[in-house]
């Protein structure tokens, strides 16, 4: 009777019931945020709480990515000065967070979403305008 | 192309979870089709090169122009004027021109060559979604379908959010449509024909830098080659005309310097008032901030003080492309499927997802 589903599961047997796209929140203008609003669709399938605190997380590493502090500003202007080849040998800054992101995304999918028959699409695959949602059936209700 | 229901599925998995790679996928049952890159599928009006690596516009017949003039001047400005300028002065005058012609063409090439800040179209099920979620909205009415717009309140400021039929999302704020590339454009200026690319987000500060090393150079060329006619006059004594037909190459620099200067220095003025404030061409043009509109209008954008916008303009962090065009396509993508019997239909139709 598994009511949790592994990764390995999902790849064998499940098919896809439905998408929730997390739109992006511009309040704050034009940075990288996404909304916090917990999604109806959802509410059957995982704790609001736990979603909230992903989402949450999320738009704090890519606050982090865009934040204007000293570390951008000598990257920017040692970029300028070697006319931009320097990125040809290191990652800017904002790369170095995308990987942190995609990682993170990797870890929640595991740990928390796979179980319960969800799976979260990196947003930089999606243009950085949505995150990604899908809702696998759940198997255990089709008995 | 017919595949099994759990291969599709576990192609679909791997698809999904794995994250942003130019590696192509490591099932080892895909090996019908050869592997496309994203830049070969592009539905925007953009022309590539390099396998992807170079991105421009599609009328890039300004650029070429460009090009010519820039390195025509300068070709017969190292060879006519400076030798005798550094004999005569000092060699510092065609170091200094060297290194200026350097940075010209470096950030010329760059802001031609880069992603502008496009945004990719939105995929079929977003736009599905997006669409339900209008005619929600709308109260499911039929027929002449509203305007679309989304307002959002940024720092105090209402601004509205306009939908791209085209690409088939709301466009974030500050983004634009650009119609010659059929692309959306983050922090959309403007389309510049004379680098061959829209200037945006991603490109803006190679832009800047570009003209205003240019107006440099087109000052130190007009005035050295100036300095040089003179010179030749008066060393020779021969008279103004005689020293002009001496050196007619310091005739013709000066002829496009003088005709160059006026736009080039008047657009980098332009341009740093721009980014004094945080404004696009765009937004400028329209004078969406301007107090004209309403006292209480201001740039919800702008940092507050004049450092603050040209360090964030110049030295902030540059985002990655968001298009990924050296990436390979992973065909087969995962649509929805029907919640019968599981197995996945391809290419479903609008009357099948409004089934879910």
């Amino acid at each position: 009777m598994a009511e949790t589903h592994s990764l390995q599961d999902m790849r064998q047997q499940a098919a896809i019931a439905a998408k929730v796209f997390i739109q992006r929140d511009y309040t704050n203008g034009t940075v990288c945020q996404f909304q916090t609003k917990f999604p109806s669709e959802l509410e059957t399938r995982i704790d609001k709480q736990q979603f909230e605190e992903t989402v949450r997380t999320l738009n704090n590493l890519y606050a982090e990515a865009e934040k204007l502090g000293s570390q951008s500003y000598i990257e920017g202007c040692l970029a300028c000065l070697t006319a931009y080849t320097v990125f040809l040998c290191m990652e800017t800054h904002y790369e170095k967070i995308l990987k942190k992101i995609a990682k993170y995304i990797q870890e929640q999918n595991d740990k928390i979403y796979a179980p319960r028959g969800l799976l979260l699409t990196d947003p930089i695959e999606r243009g950085l305008r949505v995150i990604e949602v899908t809702i696998f059936e759940d198997r255990s209700l089709t008995r | 192309m017919h595949l099994g229901v759990s291969e599709s599925m576990r192609e679909c998995e791997y698809s999904q979870i794995s994250t942003r790679s130019s590696t192509p996928m490591e099932t080892p049952y895909k090996k019908r089709t050869p592997k496309k890159r994203k830049w070969e599928a592009f539905p925007g009006r953009n022309k590539f090169y390099c396998d992807g690596r170079i991105m421009m516009a599609k009328q890039t017949g300004v650029f070429y122009l460009t090009l010519v003039l820039i390195l025509v001047t300068c070709g017969l400005f190292f060879t006519f004027d400076c030798p005798f300028l550094a004999l005569q002065l000092t060699p510092i005058i065609p170091v200094i021109g060297g290194v200026l012609f350097l940075f010209v063409l470096g950030t010329l090439l760059r802001t031609s060559f880069s992603d502008p800040g496009v945004l990719p179209r939105a995929t079929p099920d977003e736009a599905a979604d997006l669409e339900r979620q209008i005619d929600v909205a709308n109260g499911g009415t039929g027929y002449r379908p509203p305007p679309r717009t989304k307002e959002v309140v940024i720092n105090g400021q209402t601004v509205k959010l306009k939908y791209c039929f085209t690409c088939k999302i709301f466009r974030p704020p500050r983004a634009s449509h650009c119609s010659l590339c059929d692309n959306c454009v983050e922090r959309f200026d403007h389309h510049c024909p004379w680098v061959g690319n829209c200037v945006g987000r991603r490109n803006y500060r190679f832009f800047y830098m570009f003209i205003l090393s240019l107006s440099f150079l087109t000052i130190f060329i007009f005035a050295f080659a100036i300095t040089h006619i003179i010179l030749l006059a008066v060393s020779h004594r021969s008279g103004f005309l005689n020293a002009l037909k001496d050196s007619p190459a310091s005739v013709l620099e000066v002829v496009v310097c003088f005709f160059s200067v006026w736009s080039i220095v008047g657009l980098s003025g332009f341009h740093t008032y721009l980014i004094s404030s945080n404004q696009t061409t765009n937004e400028d043009i329209k004078g969406s901030w301007s107090s004209k509109r309403g006292k209480d209008n201001y740039n919800p954008y702008s940092h507050g003080n004049i450092f603050t916008n040209c360090c964030a303009a110049l030295c902030g962090p540059l985002p990655p492309s968001l298009i990924d065009r050296r990436g390979f396509i992973q065909s087969d993508a995962p649509q929805l499927a029907p919640p019968t019997n599981g197995i996945t239909m391809y290419g479903a139709t609008q009357s099948q997802q409004s089934h879910m």
